[in-house]
């Protein structure tokens, strides 16, 4: 059996379908990740000891873990204490979170790395901690990380595959579940893999439309 | 604990850094309107004294008054947070390294703080970014941002920024240390014109011919204590003390 692309056209409603869900599922996760890793970054610098400790809990959860282990945990683990989310859900929480506590080491780096007149300046004025933070730190810190948090967005968007094993149809899932129909494993393969190209390109773009954005010379 | 009569009023400051003692038991007064310029070497305790006066260095002993206030009263955390916060808001400091948000313009730099601590009006806040930008006369470059400025440039935005407060009192430490000899001009004329308008200010230096022609009063410091203090004509002609003297004598013969 040779390989025949021209099979593609009749599924690419399932493939698209696919792309559309690995789409939404990487912004909404990109998008946890990145205001909870702002949130555990300043949790880990500046919280109280009591609340530090759960948060130091979750965060190995997170990087100790498997991330398989920890889509299961929430999707097939918290039905048992009455939390029963829909599967795409879970896939964005457990995602979300995941990459959420990398992006937090990063933030927190950039966030000392912030110069110290920094704070001053903006305390001297009459600002609150938390204001100085919100105001003059933490927008300086995550101008510093736009490029490594982009690439833990191209690692999430890959990982995002892995949502396929809760059951939701995103674009790995959905290739397989046309080669089920075809036996045509490597036309869809490839094709899935092409979209996951092209997606990326797509981050990579929006990255660079960010950077330049925000970018301050010093 | 006796009243507070003069304006600012420094009562026996202490102040350690572990086993270092940085200052010795200072008092010291200012008057409404009234210039004082600190000098000393490196490691006198003079930008440590002018931190303690809006608590960014809190002393460890004494008091500070500011118009009727104890500054560094002793209150539960959260409150004396809320106190610090609307003593500073009449205390301007301008820093040796300007310390601009280098990810705001001249107007944000400006406005920020008193949009968020006053709740102005976006164009109460335009109008007030240009008042002060003015002054120093920055008005031209007023979207530019700090790294589009030059090091007298980004101070006198530094300036600005501190004048719209609306301070009580200004502090400076040693505000043109870090600029380029042919920038210093432009800050010091800024600063010239702020003491024309009888704004109080204590100013730490190293430039003796600029303080002696702004301040009117000058404080020597050495070793966390003030060994020398008068008017600028008396402590820079006459001093009385030998450190004063070696210190001014090393001075002038270093800056030549």
């Amino acid at each position: 059996m040779g390989l025949d692309f021209s099979i593609i056209p009749k599924y690419m409603d399932i493939i698209l379908l696919g792309v559309g869900w690995t789409v939404g599922i990487t912004v909404a996760a990109a998008l946890l990740s990145f205001v909870g890793g702002i949130i555990f970054a300043v949790i880990a610098l500046y919280a109280p000891w009591l609340i530090r400790q759960p948060f130091r809990l979750i965060e190995w959860v997170f990087m100790g873990t498997p991330l398989l282990l920890q889509l299961f945990l929430i999707y097939f683990g918290l039905v048992q204490i009455g939390i029963d989310l829909p599967a795409f859900v879970a896939g964005i929480i457990g995602l979300g979170l995941h990459f959420a506590v990398y992006n937090s080491e990063l933030i927190q780096t950039a966030i000392l790395a912030v110069d110290k007149g920094q704070m001053e300046a903006a305390r001297t004025l009459g600002l609150g901690r938390g204001q100085a933070l919100r105001k003059v730190v933490i927008p300086q810190a995550v101008r510093a990380v736009i490029p490594p948090i982009g690439n833990n967005m191209i690692a999430l968007l890959k990982d995002s595959a892995l949502v396929s094993v809760i059951g939701v149809s995103e674009l790995t899932l959905s290739a397989q579940r046309v080669i089920g129909k075809t036996y045509r494993p490597f036309e869809f393969y490839i094709l899935a893999a092409a979209f996951y190209y092209v997606i990326n390109l797509c981050m990579e773009w929006v990255q660079r439309k960010i950077e330049r954005r925000i970018s301050i010379s010093r | 604990m006796t009243e507070q009569t003069h304006f600012v009023e420094i009562r026996h400051a202490q102040k350690s850094f572990g086993a270092l003692e940085v200052l010795k038991d200072i008092s010291l007064n200012v008057e409404r309107g009234q210039i004082v310029g600190i000098i000393g070497s490196s490691g006198s305790g003079k930008s440590t004294l002018l931190r303690a006066i809006n608590d960014l260095d809190p002393l460890t002993g004494g008091e500070i008054w500011l118009d009727g206030v104890q500054v560094n009263k002793t209150l539960p955390h959260r409150q004396y947070e809320k106190h610090i916060n609307e003593m500073r808001q009449n205390v301007g400091m301008v820093f040796q390294h300007f310390n601009l948000f280098p990810h705001m313009t001249a107007r944000e730099n400006v406005t920020m703080a008193p949009k968020l601590l006053k709740g102005l009006s976006q164009a109460d806040v335009d109008k007030l970014a240009e008042e002060q930008l003015d002054k120093v006369g920055m008005l031209e470059r007023i979207d530019y941002y700090p790294s589009q400025l030059s090091g007298g440039q980004k101070q006198r935005v530094a300036i600005a920024r501190a004048l719209a407060m609306k301070p009580k009192l200004m502090l400076f430490d040693e505000a043109t240390s870090a600029l380029d000899p042919e920038l210093v001009e432009e800050v010091n004329l800024v600063m010239k014109k702020l003491a024309e308008e009888h704004m109080t200010m204590i100013i730490v230096t190293h430039e003796m011919d600029f303080a002696a022609s702004v301040c009117d009063r000058v404080l020597f410091m050495d070793k966390g204590v003030v060994v020398e203090e008068g008017p600028p004509s008396v402590l820079f002609k006459n001093p009385t003390q030998d450190r004063t003297r070696e210190f001014l004598r090393k001075h002038i013969e270093g800056a030549s």
